[in-house]
């Protein structure tokens, strides 16, 4: 029994790197299947039977596991607590597997492993908001040193503002995106779509990078700035892409195409509503703060320093 | 008359006994008098207790609550493993102290609406609210400490960032400059890391091994953010 263990363990690094070298070849989600045998469709060029063995292998321990895992009721605290079941070494690897994405490395299927958690997105999310509004103060106090007459002001809105808008597009986009892709389930035979907290850890874990990179904004080089901000971007949207492709590509060209790129066009609006804006000189008091919550001073005074 | 202990079973049984087994045979002898008092310390002092807080003056009762209330301040600021925070938890030391910090922190009327620091309702907010956010996902993570309790270590140990709100506002009386500022960073910076060891000396022990560093972030965020928010003060 021990060493049959310890082949199915190895197995599932392999069956990774066999997605990673063929990216042709789908693994099949146990979860949705007890009855693999009919549903095993693995293309592999060479050592067919050895993949073979691998999906029944590998859907048979996840069947054994998802009957053995009693969910209890939502209303219970054991319920919440299932969403937090996750270590200090597991939340820093799923940091790390967001920050260094791989072409044909899901995130979800290598580092999620069916365990999606609520810590990493909340707690990112939080960050990401106070640091918006920190570095978004900072600025100003920056540039009220180089140019006196900027009137100063801790500006505590922002953090709402922030964290408002940070927040809802980590479960709003999710949930769409989720509820799109369950309605587009029947098109796909062979990978089932994600639950909806894989979907928001996917997400979460994604704004990860540009913690880094709003701090590093606050270097008022502007296209240094661009650079960073191109650069989150990239990291950031590569690993929603790659996670997102192996559920996608089943589906008709046209749909994954204009999944993708929204997805994509959605983060960059993230991306770009961050960032600080340059600065110009002193103006009457903005109106309500949009997007932007660094927005300066109305265009009209930045039209008349230029 | 004593009754003679029973033989426990023959000596050759095989079959395993119960334990205790052989105490049912035991019986007491009447001549041998069994008479004392039996007292429960705690529940008697609590019943004497309880009457006498009723009688007692007002003065009394303050000076006792404030009494406990700078017990704990003091545990704050030399914070050693003691459990006297977590075992007595009252909200009051909390409370004083939120209420002190906002008042501190309001910006006047004059500030416009939208420019400017914190209301004092939006102070209380992110202290409570905050606190509440931690208590939960320490909780959340396995932690093995109430609800209650650690939203009294939580807001004790806002106590060296509230003399940092005082200091700060006694260094803003004086000319405005960058010694100004840097004195005013260095305190709070110091005042923060204060915060911080304590509220780790007192909260580290009830986490999971495995997750003490998930539990302690968040605590790491919410000082952070005062400090914040006392560094950026500016008065009107």
């Amino acid at each position: 029994m021990a060493a049959a263990d310890e082949l199915a363990f190895h197995e599932f690094e392999e069956a990774s790197d066999l997605l990673a070298e063929t990216p042709d070849a789908a693994t099949t989600s146990g979860s949705n299947q007890l009855t693999p045998q009919g549903h095993v469709a693995v293309a592999v060029d060479s050592g067919g039977s050895y993949g073979a063995e691998e999906e029944v292998e590998e859907s048979d321990r996840t069947a054994l596991l998802q009957e053995e895992k009693q969910q209890p009721g939502f209303w219970t605290f054991g319920y919440y607590q299932s969403f937090f079941d996750v270590d200090t070494s597991q939340v820093l690897d799923r940091i790390r597997g967001s920050l260094l994405p791989r072409p044909g490395h899901n995130f979800v299927r290598h580092h999620l492993r069916n365990g999606p958690d609520l810590y990493g997105p909340f707690w990112i999310c939080a960050t990401l908001a106070f640091v918006l509004a920190i570095t978004g103060n900072l600025t100003l106090v920056l540039a009220q040193r180089r140019d006196p007459s900027i009137h100063y002001s801790p500006q505590f809105h922002k953090v709402t503002v922030a964290g408002v808008t940070i927040y809802c597009y980590v479960w709003l986009v999710p949930l769409a995106l989720w509820a799109f892709l369950r309605w587009r389930k029947g098109v796909r035979e062979r990978m089932g779509p994600y639950t909806f907290l894989e979907t928001v850890c996917v997400y979460g874990y994604s704004l990860f990078v540009f913690i880094p990179t709003v701090i590093l904004w606050l270097i008022p080089v502007p296209w240094l700035q661009w650079l960073f901000g191109g650069l989150a971007l990239a990291l950031s949207a590569a690993s929603l892409v790659f996670t997102l492709w192996p559920v996608v590509r089943e589906d008709t060209r046209l749909v994954a195409a204009v999944l993708l790129s929204t997805v994509v066009l959605l983060h960059a609006l993230l991306a770009v509503g961050c960032k600080p804006l340059p600065l110009a000189h002193p103006a009457p008091p903005t109106q309500a703060a949009s997007l932007s919550p660094d927005l300066p001073p109305p265009p009209t005074a930045r039209a008349h320093t230029t | 008359m004593a009754k003679a202990a029973e033989s426990s079973g023959d000596p050759g049984t095989a079959s395993p006994r119960p334990l205790f087994a052989g105490l049912s045979d035991i019986s007491i002898s009447q001549d041998i008098p069994v008479e004392g008092e039996i007292t429960i310390p705690m529940r008697s002092h609590i019943r004497e207790f309880d009457s006498s807080t009723l009688n007692e003056s007002v003065q009394n009762t303050i000076m006792r609550d404030l009494k406990a209330v700078g017990k704990k301040f003091m545990h704050v600021l030399y914070p050693r493993k003691s459990n006297t925070l977590l075992r007595d938890w009252d909200l009051w030391g909390p409370l004083i102290l939120c209420v002190t910090l906002a008042l501190m922190l309001q910006r006047s009327s004059i500030d416009s609406e939208k420019d400017g620091g914190p209301q004092f309702a939006e102070v209380f907010v992110i202290v409570w609210f905050g606190a509440v956010t931690i208590t939960l996902n320490s909780k959340l993570l396995g932690g093995n400490i109430s609800f209650f309790q650690s939203l009294c270590v939580l807001g004790y140990c806002i106590l060296p960032l509230t003399v940092a709100m005082l200091v700060c506002r006694l260094v803003l009386l004086a000319e405005p400059g960058p010694i100004n500022f840097m004195v005013r960073f260095f305190v709070v910076i110091v005042m923060f890391a204060w915060s911080i060891v304590a509220s780790t000396a007192f909260l580290a022990d009830s986490q999971p091994p495995n997750r003490k560093a998930l539990a302690i972030y968040p605590v790491f965020l919410f000082y952070f953010v005062i400090s914040w928010m006392i560094l950026t003060f500016t008065p009107q």
